[in-house]
């Protein structure tokens, strides 16, 4: 048993700390908080020419082929920077998706370009059986949600086929693609919604899936790890803010830092970081070795690493007083991360509800 | 050598040892009564508990695995520090048998090693290490709990002894006790910290009197100890005279490792959820009995994964970080809301010692009971928020109008 990273794995952290310390600074969300481009070119850019997004996917279709713990570590730290990237969508989800489920031809056309963040790509992996309908590799209907939408490339749908579930491809290029842009809350991560009108689709699921909604499990429980981990970085951040900001601060003659009540607080958004890291740790381990546990440590992961992102960042504005209510103070904007975060592959509910199913499972 | 949470070819190994060794030799007639008893409380049906504790203690002591972390020569098991994790694992409930040599083993036995001399290192770790001699820790005074620098109990040197008069609370397993590890003040004219001093004394002293306290409870593990003109020898002194606060540091600090086995109660809950009649079937379908649970899964599991973590750092010979003062503190009130969400289930039935099938009747009530306490003994909810915020996170330190002054010149409240 060893349950920590190796010293290679941490320098790699800490160059990719040092990299967004420069180029995923608050100005650096701000403008893209106040501009239509959706995210940062550059940064994203640049993390893929470092080899950073393609950590995970093999040297053949184009990645530097590190591994998983390697992803994870980059994970939290784009998460504390508070990267205004669609890591999310590109790299933990349509990536992942495309290394499952997708035939050697597609993983050779499109993670090279992912890998480099040349291309974007997002997903629609639904739950719900409102799917558009793919017929003679046409897709037709609407759906409301897509996170990064708007800046992708591509875009991997579940879509309804002969009534069962099937997984496209489809080019935002394509003249039967309409992107209307949605006001996202996290305005660094930009949703839009997709109207396809007999758009050009590619079948994904090879013969091996009977459909693609054992796909699509198996995406979002390899996504959870990653995503909690980059809440990890997020809240992590949000309680230095606040120590930092705790000693600096005075009232009634004393650092606010040293009243009782501060002291708890911060210790207590303490303890649930450091839960939220172990139980990551071993979602790294199971995602990395394809572990049996992988489902049970992705739920296991996401549903603590969500409570510690929302009581950190909440109380990363307690602590700041009314200074964190402004917009110019940076709480907010991992305020809105957290909610972001949060809710993505169905929230705290589903999360709760898989991680009580997989415990039962093993228990039976 | 990259993260891995499997055996390597030797913990395997070290595992399938202790397993055969287990098969063999564990008291499997009292598996079952084990497995049903509440933490911390040790009470066997047919059998004297500390008698079948001590038998446990020696037959692990003759087959190498007793103080499982400590070093071979002082009666220990030699263990790594992964070892002791599988080795903990494979006793399972057995370990509740360990319960009165947890102070002795935990706590005094490293203290010894720190600061007891050869002769007595070798005159006493082995019987700790064996059972055949139980410790106890007297250190909480009646006003001196969370404030332990703030000890009354008078050392008095006379001749080659010392002199103790005094009171002891909270003492677990004092009426057991051959030893105690005493904490007492030397120089009442030395400022609050600097006048301490680190002894151990015979229980079986004229002048010491255990009297078990009836906790709220019930139980009776806790004691009081009063000290009245107690002679001890110079020698059964540790460390230097007026050193005791740096002693009591150390013997705190090995506290916290073993804070890691606090339990919370979660997987009785969860069985409990899966096998509960309820109104509406079993309370695990109920999403919302589904959400808690799942809180406190996730707490759970963190805290065993923070131990992992802990001892990986051990065994790389590095000290714990941060992750190890999280344990009690979580462990508690994490236990004290399940325990309550346990009898909330089970309604009006709550209100009685009702019958848990695998576990004792009243299992949920008696823990129900006993977390108060848990939330309090080694170190308060409050004092670890304070250690997390001063120590880890670099938070100013409370003040102390008292630190600096005589000890018998401070104001009393």
């Amino acid at each position: 048993m060893n349950f920590d990273f190796t010293d290679d794995q941490k320098e790699l952290g800490s160059v990719v700390r040092r990299f967004l310390d420069e180029h995923s600074t608050s100005s650096h969300i701000r403008s893209v908080y106040e501009s239509n481009c959706g995210y940062d070119r550059e940064l994203w850019t640049g993390l893929g020419d470092l080899g950073m997004l393609g950590a995970a996917i093999p040297e053949e279709y184009g990645g530097s082929g590190a591994g998983y713990l390697e992803l994870c570590i980059i994970a939290e730290e784009i998460g504390r920077a508070l990267a205004p990237i669609p890591f999310t969508s590109s790299i933990c989800l349509a990536a992942e998706a495309i290394l499952l489920a997708g035939s050697e031809q597609q993983k050779f056309r499109y993670l090279p370009e992912i890998a480099t963040g040349r291309k974007i790509a997002a997903v629609a992996l639904n739950h719900n059986n409102v799917r558009p309908i793919l017929s003679d590799n046409q897709l037709n209907g609407q759906i409301s949600l897509v996170h990064d939408a708007p800046l992708a490339d591509y875009i991997i749908i579940t879509a309804t086929q002969n009534e069962r579930a099937t997984l496209v491809i489809i080019d935002t290029q394509d003249c039967g693609v309409t992107i209307e842009n949605r006001k996202a809350v996290d305005r660094a991560h930009p949703i839009g919604r997709v109207i396809l009108e007999n758009a050009s689709a590619e079948s994904m699921v090879g013969a091996a899936w009977k459909d693609a909604s054992g796909v699509c499990r198996i995406v979002h429980d390899r996504a959870a790890i990653l995503i909690a981990f980059e809440q990890l970085g997020g809240a992590e951040r949000a309680l230095e803010t606040a120590r930092d900001y705790a000693l600096e601060r005075h009232a009634f003659n004393r650092p606010i830092g040293s009243f009782q009540a501060m002291k708890h607080m911060l210790a207590d958004m303490f303890v649930a970081t450091q839960l939220a890291r172990s139980n990551c740790y071993f979602g790294a381990w199971a995602l990395q070795t394809n572990a049996d546990d992988l489902p049970l440590a992705a739920a296991t992961a996401r549903v603590s690493a969500t409570e510690a992102y929302e009581q950190c960042s909440a109380n990363n504005i307690q602590v700041h007083g009314g200074i964190g209510f402004t917009w110019d103070v940076d709480c907010h904007l991992f305020y809105r991360r957290s909610n972001g975060l949060a809710q993505l592959l169905g929230g705290r509910s589903h999360w709760d509800d898989r991680l009580i199913t997989e415990l039962d499972k093993r228990t039976a | 050598m990259t993260m891995d949470f499997k055996d390597s070819p030797n913990d395997a190994a070290y595992r399938a040892s202790a397993q055969n060794w287990m098969a063999e030799n564990a008291p499997h007639h009292l598996l079952g009564e084990l497995q049903s008893v509440p933490f911390f409380t040790l009470s066997l049906a047919r059998e004297d508990p500390i008698a079948a504790a001590r038998a446990w203690q020696r037959k692990k002591a003759e087959g190498g695995y007793a103080a499982i972390h400590w070093p071979k020569e002082f009666g220990g098991a030699g263990a790594s520090p992964i070892q002791r994790v599988i080795w903990n694992q494979e006793q399972g409930a057995y370990a509740k048998l360990d319960l009165p040599f947890s102070i002795g083993t935990g706590m005094v036995g490293p203290t010894l090693m720190s600061f007891a001399t050869e002769n007595q290192k070798r005159d006493f770790l082995p019987k700790i290490a064996s059972g055949e001699e139980i410790w106890c820790q007297l250190f909480s005074e009646p006003g001196a709990g969370s404030d332990l620098a703030g000890i009354f109990t008078r050392a008095e040197r006379d001749g080659d002894d010392w002199v103790i008069n005094g009171q002891k609370v909270w003492t677990s397993f004092a009426q057991y006790a051959d030893y105690g590890l005493l904490f007492a003040r030397s120089d009442f004219s030395a400022p609050k910290h600097k006048g301490l001093t680190m002894f151990f004394i015979d229980m079986k002293s004229p002048g010491v009197e255990v009297r078990p306290i009836r906790q709220m409870n019930e139980g009776s593990t806790f004691n009081e100890v009063y000290l009245t003109d107690v002679r001890i020898p110079d020698s059964n002194r540790l460390g230097g005279v007026g050193q005791g606060w740096k002693v009591s540091i150390n013997t705190l600090m090995h506290e916290r490792m073993s804070a890691f086995s606090t339990p919370t109660g979660f997987e009785e809950l969860f069985k409990l959820c899966r096998t509960m009649d309820g109104p509406n079937g079993h309370p695990i379908d109920d999403p919302v009995v589904r959400s808690k649970l799942a809180r406190w899964a996730a707490l759970s599991s963190g805290l065993r994964y923070s131990y992992y973590r802990s001892v990986t750092k051990l065994a790389r010979g590095e000290p714990p970080g941060p992750e190890a003062s999280i344990g009690k503190l979580a462990a508690a009130g994490a236990m004290q809301q399940i325990t309550r969400y346990a009898l909330e289930l089970q309604g009006e039935e709550a209100t009685v010692m009702a019958p848990e099938p695998g576990l004792g009747d009243g299992w949920f009530q008696s823990m129900f009971l006993r977390a108060a306490a848990l939330r309090i003994e080694a170190g308060s909810d409050e004092i670890l928020r304070n250690i997390i915020a001063e120590r880890v996170l670099g938070l100013p330190g409370e003040p102390h109008s008292d630190k600096d002054i005589p000890f018998n010149k401070r104001k009393r409240s």
